[in-house]
């Protein structure tokens, strides 16, 4: 536990299946009025706590709660229609050893899990990838990258929910609507959601 | 535009976003009789000239500017009686970056998540003003407040920021931090305000892994010039943050100009946990 200024803590643990049981105790107690926190907010292998009404109650509590860690995420499952055709599939295949036509079999049959978002509203680090198939960034950062790219990064699987710039390998698309500012909650993708591509043909 | 902000969704990669001076935004709704987070104006650098559509007060406070109504001189920080159709002009900023200009009954654009905040990161909320926008405005909330001067501390060029260290001063060459002087960037807006001086030197290979940061989080990139994460900043980030600014001092963040002098200076440790053993 590392605090962070004055009025927000910072959690570290040692991997994604405790960040995510820390994450869920941590919501459990927020609305059980155990604290007061503005945001609490998933990383990769943090969890930060922020906008804390008494950060020292809450540094006080902390080494007393408990959370199993689970292998696999209860959260909800989205389907996501996939069109495996992205500029970035032949270079993606080559680093994997297979044709461009495996690379999306491939990546459509594993289940992810989304692990945090960040980098923008909706944009959700999706963890699944087996380690062996971690690819890395583009050297030069596209300048746009068109909404609803599905790219890889390192051990993490994204769809881009708006046009931006972005330095991931692209491999395919969905017209899926992730995010959404009417709908509660705005995105489709939230910490815990459990995501399964589905190929859908060229 | 600028309200509260969008507080609660850091989760879902929503920067907070929201007024950069927090005391100057509400001191200028007070002023005008409104709720201290209804919607105002924050003018950057260069001023804006509104006309009203209907008899109002309005204020304007943070970086002092030349104020005139119809073209005659007028007071800056003090809640300001205007005609139907007349011309509210806030000059250029004497001082400071950011001006706000409150209209009684606040600005009543339709709320994108609970705000009307322009978040220029992620593009959430009314896009940036142009010329000719035309703006609701909500019932006055209450009488214009009965004062001669709000105090309010003048923006200066040579700041200092009070922080606290960590989360990850381990990283690089925090003391660097304490010791340079550095610069304010053009390139700062209200993502982040954009330090250049002596660089920070990485003591430790590899990335850290993304995790959440605070408003007011002194950020080290790889080219080791220091940027303090401001209201619009990304939810979650990969570079270490090894200081963060008191909460007090970001005020002085949103009023430094490019060129500034910026130092840093150590607060105490907070004592919130009794060391970095899990």
């Amino acid at each position: 536990m590392i605090p962070v200024g004055t009025r927000a803590l910072l959690v570290e643990v040692a991997g994604q299946a405790e960040v995510r049981a820390l994450y869920a105790e941590a919501l459990r107690r927020r609305a059980a009025g155990d604290f007061h926190a503005d945001d609490v907010v998933p990383g990769a292998r943090t969890v930060l706590f922020d906008g804390l009404a008494s950060a020292g109650s809450l540094a006080r509590s902390l080494p007393g709660w408990t959370w199993v860690p689970e292998s696999g995420s209860d959260g909800p499952v989205v389907e996501v229609p996939a069109v495996y055709d992205g500029e970035d599939l032949p270079a993606v295949g080559a680093a994997w050893g297979m044709t461009p036509a495996e690379v999306g079999r491939t990546h459509s049959s594993f289940e992810y899990t989304v692990a945090f978002c960040g980098f923008s509203p909706g944009f959700a680090y999706m963890t699944g990838l087996p380690p062996r198939l971690a690819v890395g960034r583009l050297e030069t950062p596209r300048t746009a990258v068109p909404a609803g790219s599905i790219a890889v990064a390192g051990e993490f699987t994204a769809i881009y929910p708006r046009s931006s710039p972005g330095g991931w390998r692209l491999i395919g698309r969905t017209d899926l609507e992730l995010w959404d500012v009417h709908r509660d909650p705005p995105a489709l993708l939230g910490p815990g959601v459990r995501v399964r591509f589905v190929e859908a043909g060229p | 535009m600028q309200d509260r902000g969008r507080p609660g969704l850091a989760h879902l990669g929503v920067p907070r976003s929201g007024a950069l001076d927090q005391p100057a935004f509400k001191l200028a709704n007070r002023l005008v009789g409104n709720a201290e987070e209804a919607a105002v104006l924050e003018a950057t650098l260069s001023g804006v000239a509104v006309r009203a559509g209907a008899a109002c007060h309005v204020a304007v406070t943070g970086a002092p500017a030349p104020v005139t109504v119809d073209g005659r001189p007028a007071a800056w920080g003090v809640p300001l009686e205007v005609a139907a159709g007349a011309v509210l002009r806030v000059g250029a900023a004497e001082r400071g970056v950011r001006s706000y200009l409150a209209v009684s009954g606040g600005l009543m654009v339709e709320a994108v998540l609970g705000s009307r905040s322009t978040d220029l990161l992620s593009g959430l909320g009314p896009p940036p003003l142009r010329a000719g926008d035309r703006l609701p405005v909500g019932d006055p909330q209450g009488p214009p407040a009965a004062l001669d001067m709000a105090p309010y501390p003048a923006p200066g060029d040579d700041i200092v920021l009070e922080a606290h260290l960590g989360p990850r001063d381990e990283w690089c060459a925090t003391r660097t931090l304490l010791e340079a002087a550095y610069q304010v960037s053009p390139d700062s807006n209200r993502v982040g305000l954009r330090l250049s001086g002596r660089p920070l030197a990485r003591l430790r290979e590899g990335e850290l892994p993304s995790e959440g940061a605070v408003t007011g989080a002194v950020q080290v990139p790889p080219d080791g010039q220091p940027i303090v994460l401001l209201a619009d900043h990304p939810t979650t980030g990969g570079y270490p943050v090894v200081a963060v600014v008191a909460e007090r001092d970001l005020p002085k963040c949103a009023q430094a100009r490019p060129g500034a002098r910026v130092r840093f200076r150590l607060l105490p440790p907070t004592g919130l946990s009794g060391g970095r053993a899990e």
